[in-house]
């Protein structure tokens, strides 16, 4: 196999445009909540200033070898899934290490910080961590379900599991998006997307008003740094999959960075409109609603 | 001392019996440290402004004046903007506010939790029960000068404050860290054993390690 190493700065290249894009991005979602809520907001710049300070706290603390991992694990999973599918279409620069297949290591990504954060916090001894944990888990293999099913409807679709692949087959405008030609798998995609973004109606996991804030409850100073890291990445990667299977993936950056804010923008709405879910509604929300669905898309195509 | 902490046999389920000390195993005995500034005066800059304008509150009201902190995060008075966040966890948070009169039940909470908080931190004592005891001076079971037990960095005088003088308060704070000042945690940690001292004069079942990382 021949291997371009030219490809690995510009692999990081892309890895710093979406981390401060999703820095930028995040606050203005938060922004946008607040003043919904009738209140200014955060400064657009809050998440650097939050990331230095914590950056620069001069104590920490561990508990053992794999609390340190579970914070890498993490930013692994959203570096890996960022890197690993094309982020912008046609583009030699930016097409990152995608190859055909990619889509079940995406998939893998997926779930992996997921598991490294339950390992990691899970060392930490806090009782509220395991609890977060065990909470977390159930959603969000609950949620990654109807997602699985979409994805496996599509690559049937397109008879392929190369993300690269399926992007080239919508590239003929607008209509020939899986968002048209395959609505059933696209719903069920986005409503397990409302899921896993963490958000309002389904953030009870990590919400501060909760057992106190689940699985990060014993990370501070530069872990907890590392996992806001991942914080952006993560929802930029994954929105970047979705925009690859459904909406006909991004030529250029502008397209890029219009696109993944919209989708973003879909948790934001129902985030502010609905109220939180706890754990069991929700698994119950998404085996009713979002599954068949799933299933449906599948037996359509 | 309760006995769930002192030393003990205990028996496994799986039946070999071992010992086991609560305070020794569960809880690492070590003193805090005074831990040095960046070395480069600018990275230090950096992170005090940094500091100085995320600043995360541990969501712990102690007296009456906790009423007055959640007004902050209404659209009215909108402390976020300011940089200002509520974290639920000690670990996360960096400033502690002591929110009125402390009881001594609440002041061992409260060094439970300043001690979790990683370096740099700051505590601003809220209302008159902070500084010299209040309208509770001669209450038999609350503390009069929180300055003895923790390093203060700033007081706000009221009873009780309204949330301006918090936002007020907010901004002297933003003032004293980018000035380098806010050095409250290498105080503790340097006086650690006039603290303990005036600690253990007034909490007398002091059924904890002296230092709870
Ligand atoms: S200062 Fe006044 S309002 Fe505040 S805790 Fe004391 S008595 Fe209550």
């Amino acid at each position: 196999m021949d291997f371009d190493w030219m490809k690995i700065p510009y692999a990081f290249l892309t890895v710093f445009i979406v981390v401060n894009y999703g820095f930028l991005m995040t606050a203005l979602i938060q922004k946008i909540g607040a003043r919904v809520g009738r209140r200014y907001g955060i400064p657009i710049w809050q998440n650097y200033l939050d990331m230095i300070k914590n950056y620069g706290l001069r104590s920490s603390i561990t508990h053992g070898a794999m609390f340190y991992l579970g914070p890498v694990f993490r930013l692994s999973g959203g570096v890996g899934l960022l890197l690993f599918v094309p982020s912008i279409y046609g583009s030699y620069m930016f097409s990152n290490l995608s190859f055909a297949g990619d889509l079940i290591l995406a998939l893998y990504f997926v779930f992996f910080g997921t598991l490294g954060m339950a390992l990691g916090a899970a060392e930490s001894g806090h009782p509220h961590a395991a609890i977060g944990i065990t909470r977390g888990l159930s959603q969000v293999s609950m949620a990654e379900l109807p997602f699985g099913l979409a994805v496996f409807s599509v690559a049937l679709q397109y008879q392929t599991l190369s993300v690269t692949d399926i992007v080239a087959a919508q590239q003929g405008g607008m209509l020939t998006w899986t968002l048209f030609t395959n609505p059933l798998a696209v719903s069920a995609a986005m409503l397990s997307f409302l899921g896993s973004m963490m958000r309002p109606p389904f953030d009870v996991v990590i919400a501060p008003q909760e057992i106190p804030i689940g699985p990060p409850t014993e990370y501070h100073s530069s872990y907890l740094a590392l996992m806001q890291t991942n914080r952006v990445i993560f929802p930029v990667a994954k929105i970047v999959i979705y925009m690859n299977l459904f909406f006909g993936g991004a030529t250029s950056w502008p397209e890029f960075f219009l696109k993944v804010f919209l989708i973003y923008m879909w948790s934001a709405f129902v985030g502010v409109v609905f109220p939180r879910f706890r754990v069991e509604q929700s698994i119950r929300w998404f085996l009713v609603w979002a599954v068949p669905l799933g299933v449906l898309s599948i037996m359509v195509v | 001392m309760k006995p769930e902490l002192m030393k003990r046999m205990v028996k496994g389920p799986d039946g070999v019996e071992f010992e086991v000390e609560p305070l020794r195993d569960y809880f690492c005995e070590v003193p805090p440290t005074v831990m040095p500034a960046a070395y480069i005066k600018i990275v230090e800059d950096l992170f005090n402004w940094a500091r100085a304008e995320s600043i995360w509150i541990l969501g712990f009201g102690t007296g009456c004046g906790a009423i007055e902190m959640r007004p902050l995060m209404t659209p009215r008075f909108d402390a976020y903007r300011y940089g200002v966040q509520w974290r639920p966890t000690p670990r996360q948070a960096n400033l502690f506010i002591i929110s009125g009169y402390l009881s001594t039940k609440t002041l061992k909470r409260a060094i439970r939790a300043y001690e979790q908080m990683q370096n740099p931190k700051y505590v601003i004592g809220l209302g008159s029960c902070t500084i010299n005891g209040g309208m509770y001076w001669d209450s038999y079971n609350t503390i009069k000068r929180l300055d003895d037990y923790l390093p203060v960095d700033l007081y706000i005088a009221g009873c009780m404050p309204r949330p301006e003088a918090l936002l007020a308060g907010f901004m002297d704070l933003k003032k004293i860290i980018r000035a380098g000042k806010g050095e409250g945690a290498n105080q503790y940690a340097e006086n650690f054993a006039w603290y303990k001292e005036n600690q253990k004069r007034v909490i007398h079942d002091w059924d904890m390690p002296d230092y709870n990382w």
